[in-house]
């Protein structure tokens, strides 16, 4: 039951992605088995659990509930996109390091994207808005705490 | 040199994790060339299947095509233990709303999900039988066509009582019952569960590559099924997105897969979605618990009764079966209190529901609760104070031997207790509670003590009839020429750091920085014969076969090293990457010693060649305790509760990586929480969850979950090898009681006591409403 593909063309993680796919193809599954970003994880698809949150110019979104086609014309940014080009981990990878932020680490993608989102915006983050931003996703081992107190921490790091 | 052990070092696992290099089931599922599975399921609780109608162009596989392959069949060796086999696929019956019935295989899984509609069940409806209360009425109908020694449908039917106890228990000034239950709940891992199976042409065997926390057993449980010898088969525990105990039986779907892999000689794959994870992925906690205290003013507990029913589904788990909710309750009820004399039944019931398998704490979440309830009501009954209750039951002499048979280990029951009351400052909270309620505030406190058992050795298991005894495992451990040392482990981490723990402890015995030390886990070819990880056991039994094999190979070290230096191996001292003649300049590097013991062996006088060693452990087992202390506000217009504070005192021994210790403590009180006040899995009156999604099942956010306030209490007792006592899921045990006692504190004064988890808004709301309604004026 093979159905119609198409061309697309993606802007994610400032390369130019080639991808053909069915029309109706999430843009989670293209990023993971089209492009082999498999850093963007799904825990529920359905919206809820927020594991496959990227950044879609600048913005959280939940790439299971957006088609691949959706995306073209805009910029992605996914988890492998976070760290320096020299490897140099992101503040917010550092922060989450350094506050055991993760345990089995399969919701930790979604949750650096949702942070990452919110403290690269032009507004300055404060306590309130990052507690309000990280309830938007789940996660099952932490108990949230670390995850809050890794995001402040990265906060502070980014605003100096 | 300062321990590496007692340091929160950040861990070794988690760079790669942080930028999205993990490698999870679903991951290497990208990669392989595989045909994706997906599992056509029934849609009724009880029905008995007539046909199966595959279209032409859809490939599938029923049971009639695994005709050759074994059910699962967990055994308990007890005269009660009622033995019930999973077919892999089912046959003739299906037992459960989401049982697996076909396995249909496509190019993607978008296809397979498509053809996985195509397929047509025919079948001849059954009235489902779907509480503890059918499956046990007279002429209820046995969910399984097998004989029942006792009543139809009861699975386990066990009872202990003590020399003495009716007396014991007639004496007593006064009686006082409480019953407590707990829903059907989800152990909920954010990644589901999954597997990829590839066929080497080469050599004929397979690769299970599955998110598992035991892949020794899985393997071990799937060449059972197929009758086929354990080297065919290799299982492999990538990163594991969570799991909690739902990822510790072997799944039947996994038995398939591999079936089905060998039988077409090519890859093959399942991820499952999240609707199925919550129909068909095993569920936890359901039962009740009746205790009945016989006290003495002003508190002192002579004799206590139980009652003990679990609801464990149609199926029993593998390998430690369906009794294992019950039975873990008959053994552990007492907790933490000096019980002279106990009396209890435990039961496992069948229903037409998912089955059960253990849960983070499995039963002591509820026994906890039935607990701590029984202290605050006879506490209010007796107008004794519940932090006095509590002290005056308390164990505190050590060894302590249960009604059970269970020897507690050094523990600091009282004390703990006592931390917690200073840090919250009880008198204060009832002066604030006063005050709040004047303005219609509703404030509560509410505490809860337990032990936690754990490190459970073969002993343990073996008591408990168990025909597979989990317990031992086993540590290799071996320098390269290089002096980078590995630890081959057969426990098998997902999240709990292992890989640095270890290497901490590991470092401390041969001085050498622990980032030297590679933790390898979760593949059956390169890891010595475990159990893998769950029960809070691997810091207490892995830690301690590490710190044993870590030993020997120092041994073997320091014998090459005294072959260089011709010194007394007694005399050489470890660290800083040398082997040095204590007090003097004399000394040689790791790596000289190394390099020596494999390139230069003639030079050795042990007659040995390479670095290696390897060491078993098996402990007798041990308790650590904690208390827990929640502060409530309910909101008696919505029957909503919000979390103020949480305190944890935690004596969990010694503490390898601080940070870690603290993670499991707030991860495991966030689901003690969710347990408590959000999480339930519904079905609706015909079989049919109706909890199916995130939407409908309610895992708390941040919103919900407050920050845990942590102290610690290290006593290190006789029976630990590496000094941690184990503290997996003590969170998840004490803080549902601790909630559930703040609530009722908080709606003491109209009447209103909670006993059942999860005490959802809606229930709440309602028990507010009645009590307020029945109120007089």
């Amino acid at each position: 039951m093979s159905a119609e593909r198409i061309d697309l063309i993606l802007n994610v993680n400032g390369e130019s992605r080639s991808v053909t796919v069915e029309p109706r193809k999430s843009l989670a599954d293209t990023l993971r088995e089209d492009c082999r970003l498999t850093g963007t994880h799904l825990g529920c698809e359905h919206g809820v659990c927020g594991a496959c949150t990227i950044l879609l110019d600048g913005e959280p979104v939940r790439s299971c509930l957006m088609l691949a086609v959706q995306a073209q014309g805009h910029v992605v940014r996914t988890v492998e996109g976070l760290a320096a080009e020299d490897g140099t981990l992101h503040p917010l990878q550092q922060a989450f390091w350094e506050h055991h932020g993760l345990q089995c680490g399969f919701c930790t993608s979604g949750f650096l994207m949702l942070a990452a989102g919110l403290l690269e915006s032009a507004e300055p983050a404060t306590d309130e808005m990052i507690d309000d931003a990280l309830s938007s996703n789940l996660c099952r081992c932490t108990g949230y705490e670390n995850i809050s107190k890794a995001v402040r921490a990265a906060a502070k790091v980014m605003r100096q | 040199m300062t321990a590496w052990a007692g340091r929160s070092l950040p861990r070794f696992e988690d760079p790669a994790i942080l930028r999205g290099a993990g490698r999870y089931v679903a991951d290497a599922v990208v990669e392989a060339d595989c045909l994706y599975g997906a599992f056509v399921r029934s849609p009724v609780a009880a029905a008995r299947l007539l046909e199966v109608r595959v279209p032409g162009d859809v490939l599938a596989f029923t049971a009639k095509d695994l005709a050759g392959v074994s059910g699962i069949c967990p055994v308990l060796d007890r005269p009660d233990y009622v033995p019930i086999t999973t077919p892999v696929l089912a046959g003739d019956e299906v037992r459960f709303s989401g049982e697996p019935v076909a396995l249909v295989l496509a190019a993607s899984q978008a296809e397979a999900l498509d053809a996985a509609e195509r397929v047509e069940l025919v079948f001849e409806p059954r009235k489902p039988v779907l509480s503890v209360g059918e499956a046990t009425e007279p002429g209820a109908r046995a969910v399984h066509d097998v004989p029942f020694p006792g009543p139809v449908n009861t699975v386990v039917n066990a009872t202990l009582s003590t020399a003495g106890f009716q007396a014991a228990f007639d004496s007593a000034a006064a009686r006082v019952t409480v019953t407590v239950s707990s829903a059907r709940q989800s152990a909920l891992p954010i990644e589901t569960r999954g597997s990829l199976v590839t066929f080497d042409r080469r050599s004929g065997r397979v690769t299970l590559t599955t998110s598992t926390q035991m892949p020794h057993v899985v393997r071990t449980g799937i060449c059972a099924c197929l009758g086929i010898r354990e080297d065919l088969l290799r299982v492999v525990a990538p990163d594991v997105g969570g799991a909690f105990g739902q990822k510790m039986c072997l799944a039947r779907e996994d038995v398939v897969l591999v079936f089905i892999a060998r039988t077409l000689r090519r890859a093959v794959a399942w991820v499952e979605t999240r609707e199925e994870n919550l129909r068909a992925a095993w569920h936890s906690r359901e039962q009740t618990i009746s205790v009945t205290g016989a006290f003495d003013p002003p508190g002192r507990l002579l004799a206590l009764r139980a009652d003990i029913t679990a609801d464990v589904g149609a199926y029993s788990c593998y390998p430690v079966t369906f009794g294992v909710e019950p039975l873990m309750a008959l053994a552990e009820l007492p907790g933490p209190y000096e019980v002279g004399h106990y009396d209890v039944r435990a039961r496992a019931v069948l229903t037409n529901k998912c089955p059960i398998a253990p849960y983070r704490g499995v039963s002591r979440p509820v026994q906890t609760l039935a607990m701590e309830r029984l202290m605050d009501v006879a506490a209010r009954r007796f107008g004794t104070d519940p932090l006095d209750i509590r002290r005056m039951n308390l164990v505190h002499e050590f060894p302590h031997t249960t009604p059970s048979g269970l020897v507690l280990d050094e523990g600091t029951y009282v004390e703990a207790l006592d931390d917690a009351a200073r840090a919250v400052d009880f008198p204060a909270f009832r002066a604030r509670q006063q005050a709040a309620r004047a303005e219609g505030r509703l404030l509560g406190m509410g505490v809860s003590v337990f032990c936690e058992r754990t490190g459970y050795g073969t002993p343990a298991f073996a008591a408990r009839g168990m025909a597979i005894t989990p317990g031992i495992e086993h540590v290799h451990i071996s320098m390269d020429p290089t002096a980078g040392v590995v630890a081959r482990i057969g426990a098998s981490p997902h999240g709990q750091g292992l890989g640095t723990t270890l290497a901490q402890l590991v470092a401390d015995e041969l001085g050498v920085p622990p980032d030297d030390v590679r933790v390898i886990h979760g593949d059956t070819d390169a890891t010595p014969f475990g159990w893998g990880t769950f029960a809070s056991r691997s810091m207490v039994i892995c830690g301690g076969a590490t710190v044993l094999a870590a030993r020997r190979l120092r041994e073997r070290l320091a014998s090459v090293a005294g072959d260089l230096l011709e010194w007394n191996p007694q005399d050489l001292v470890f660290g800083d990457g040398r082997i040095s003649v204590a007090g003097t300049g004399i000394g040689v590097t790791l790596r000289e010693v190394a390099a020596t013991a494999y390139l230069n062996a003639q030079k050795r006088t042990d007659g040995g060649s390479g670095l290696y060693a390897e060491a078993d452990y098996d402990p007798p087992g041990t308790f650590s305790n904690a208390c827990h202390v929640a502060e409530v506000e309910v909101d008696p217009e919505t029957g909503d509760v919000r979390l103020l504070r949480f305190l944890v005192v935690e004596d969990a021994g010694r503490l390898i990586n601080p940070a870690i210790a603290d993670g499991q403590i707030r991860g495991g009180v966030a689901q003690g929480i969710a347990n408590a006040l959000y999480e339930e899995l519904v079905y609706d009156e015909d079989g049919n969850l109706v909890t199916a999604s995130l939407m409908d099942y309610l895992p708390p956010t941040w919103a919900e979950i407050p920050p845990v306030e942590i102290l610690h209490r290290q006593t290190v007792s006789d029976p630990v090898l590496s000094g941690a006592k184990g503290l997996g899921e003590g969170g998840a045990m004490g803080a549902p009681a601790a909630v559930l006692n703040a609530v009722s504190d908080a709606l003491a004064h109209l009447g209103v006591e909670v006993f059942h988890m999860p005490q959802a808004p809606h229930r709440l709301h309602a028990a507010i409403r009645a009590a307020q309604e029945g109120a007089p004026g």
